[in-house]
């Protein structure tokens, strides 16, 4: 993105470039003009990547240990815990690292739903996220099935189900990914296999994100289109990299706070008891960052219906650049918008509660208020909004509302000569 | 204008594409087919297809739960009160309307899947607003016979091939 050519100033380092432009790379990487407003909920992309690097380490390790055999996953898993050198440390950083990877991920999805970032010109950076989460999602639930536990067998056993609600050929399906005619040993080792390939797809999806992330630039919290690089901007190192590695400091304070006080919190006890197939839980809950989806899927009393409306619930996402009909990105500059934005925030935190409550009574009703207010604001209000709302005017850059406040670029630069004269 | 109707016209050449394009569709899908059949259940899962029970020791009202091709299996000797109800049942306010008769061929014995049509829990037994099995994942009623009454669940609990072997053993499968 930059416009000057980059040269290596060694005879080596142009020698190696002029047949593997590494380091124009790693020059436009650091050169990158990066809008000098971003704030600290922009800082959860870097988060994202530390989140992604640290299961893959973990992950890899974990697999030296781990036994993906129905008799021996579930002993192996407390080999890991006891007799491991620092296997309990692996474990629970894995396994709390899947939720801070998943609390860093809603910050980065809510954030851009807060300033538009899904807008044009980067719907494409958008569904790559959406791509992204979704195979997060298939990572995680795969990973929880690996312990063996009661909650992975019977998570699983659920999940799988859902594909059997497809018509006339459901059974099939759910029979073929099983491997057999219930999850059973050949289901695990499959998990087991894909769980272990999708952080290396996720991967592969992260260099396509930030790639076409580097097409159009950052959006900010304005959000209006600045030009690169000029007076609004900053480049990337080191004035962006301090502060990703600052914020991560901060992130890294919760996450150990989780791995080395309450590892086992966010989990659930019943997955300490070892995979049954003849027993149920009493009351099946996915980990916490399903809940929302699992709120909806009950919402719905019909098999098919609920499946999709839990898969729509998601889907929906990726076709936001076209549903949000306003030209205008940040919420800062709609007032009814940021108004909605809170309620949908609201909505989607009583949809997680109500998901790990019993889907009756009155906890069943408000499951299914919440799911039809989710879809209503995907469906009627933001194409709705869009038409009706009247937004607030957008400064001319960044620049400009910072000298002075004036709603005029003209008139800003006057205050700034007075300015200078009074000096 | 010669051009354009020598490219409209269909030669030799479409022909090669064409034949070249179908050809590697056949190898292609001839080469996937193996990885995608390799997850289907191996010789191995479908040789256990069969389990015999000895049923001999069960007092009627008690039930068994015996594991078959990996699912549970509900084994339950039917008070008389239970098939009473079950045959009492209008087959109209049915959602999956089945005939007891057709699910328990002799009347005393109810073989089916324990698993909940919904998304695959086991049910309780002795449980539910119908006195037969409860489903306490998702909350599904089902009465005597296995049928479903009330929640998400779409049909009756299944059930499996199975015959009286004598009259003490059933064999399932």
């Amino acid at each position: 993105m930059s416009n000057h050519e980059y040269t290596p100033s060694s005879k080596f380092g142009k020698w190696f470039n002029d047949r593997l432009p590494l380091l124009t790379l790693a020059n436009h990487l650091t050169d990158y003009p990066t809008p000098k407003n971003l704030n600290y909920w922009w800082t959860f992309g870097g988060i994202l990547t530390f989140c992604l690097i640290t299961q893959i380490v973990t992950g890899l390790v974990l697999a030296m240990h781990y036994i993906a055999h129905a008799d021996m996953a579930f002993s192996s898993v407390e080999h890991i815990m006891r007799d491991v050198n620092y296997g309990w440390l692996l474990r629970y950083v894995h396994a709390n690292g899947a939720s801070m990877f998943f609390l860093a991920v809603y910050i980065h999805i809510f954030r851009s739903l807060f300033y538009g970032s899904y807008k044009s010109p980067r719907e494409i950076i958008w569904i790559l996220g959406i791509i992204i989460y979704l195979l997060m999602m298939a990572a995680a639930f795969m990973g929880y099935v690996l312990p063996w536990g009661q909650m992975s067998f019977w998570g699983a056993t659920v999940i799988t189900n859902l594909f059997s609600a497809i018509p006339l050929v459901g059974e099939s399906i759910t029979t073929w990914l099983w491997g057999g005619y219930s999850v059973d040993n050949p289901t695990l080792t499959r998990f087991f296999t894909l769980h272990y390939l999708i952080p290396f797809l996720i991967l592969g999806l992260v260099v396509l994100h930030i790639w076409a992330l580097h097409v159009p630039g950052n959006n900010n919290p304005v959000g209006i289109d600045i030009k690169k690089p000029s007076k609004d901007t900053v480049p990337f190192h080191p004035y962006i990299v301090i502060k990703d590695a600052f914020a991560l400091l901060m992130f890294c304070i919760v996450f150990a706070l989780f791995v080395f006080y309450q590892p086992n919190i966010l989990g659930h006890a019943d997955n300490y008891i070892e995979a049954d197939p003849l027993v149920t839980p009493a009351h099946i809950v996915p980990e916490w960052y399903l809940l929302p989806f699992y709120a909806i899927l009950r919402s719905v009393p019909d098999k098919l219906m609920g499946v999709v409306a839990m898969l729509s619930a998601i889907l929906i996402l990726a076709a936001l650049p076209w549903l949000d009909t306003s030209k205008v990105r940040s919420a800062v500059f709609r007032p009814l918008f940021r108004q909605f934005y809170w309620i949908l925030v609201a909505d989607v935190l009583i949809l997680g509660y109500v998901g790990a409550m019993p889907a009756e009574g009155l906890y069943l009703l408000i499951a299914r208020v919440a799911t039809a207010y989710y879809f209503a604001h995907f469906l009627i209000i933001l194409p709705v909004l869009g038409w009706k709302e009247k937004t607030t005017p957008l400064p001319l850059s960044i620049t400009e509302p910072v000298l002075g406040g004036s709603p005029n670029f003209a008139t800003a630069r006057i205050d700034e000569k007075i300015q200078k004269t009074i000096k | 204008m010669s051009d354009q109707k020598d490219e409209k016209k269909t030669n030799r050449r479409d022909f090669l594409f064409t034949a070249t394009a179908a050809a590697g569709a056949v190898g292609v899908g001839a080469a996937v087919w193996p990885l995608v059949d390799q997850m289907n259940p191996d010789a191995s899962v479908k040789a256990l297809a069969s389990t015999e029970v000895d049923v001999s020791s069960m007092q009627p009202g008690q039930s068994l739960t015996v594991l078959w091709r990996g699912k549970p299996v509900f084994i339950k000797r039917r008070t008389d009160d239970e098939i009473k109800k079950a045959r009492a049942v209008d087959i109209n306010d049915l959602k999956h309307p089945e005939k007891d008769e057709d699910r328990a061929k002799n009347p005393e014995w109810l073989v089916m899947l324990g698993i909940c049509t919904h998304l695959g829990c086991v049910p309780l037994t002795d449980k539910g607003d119908y006195d037969g099995w409860f489903c306490p994942c998702h909350g599904s009623h089902y009465d005597t016979s296995g049928r479903i009454r009330k929640g998400p669940a779409p049909t009756n609990m299944e059930i499996p091939k199975y015959e009286f072997v004598n009259t003490n053993t059933i064999k399932i499968g």
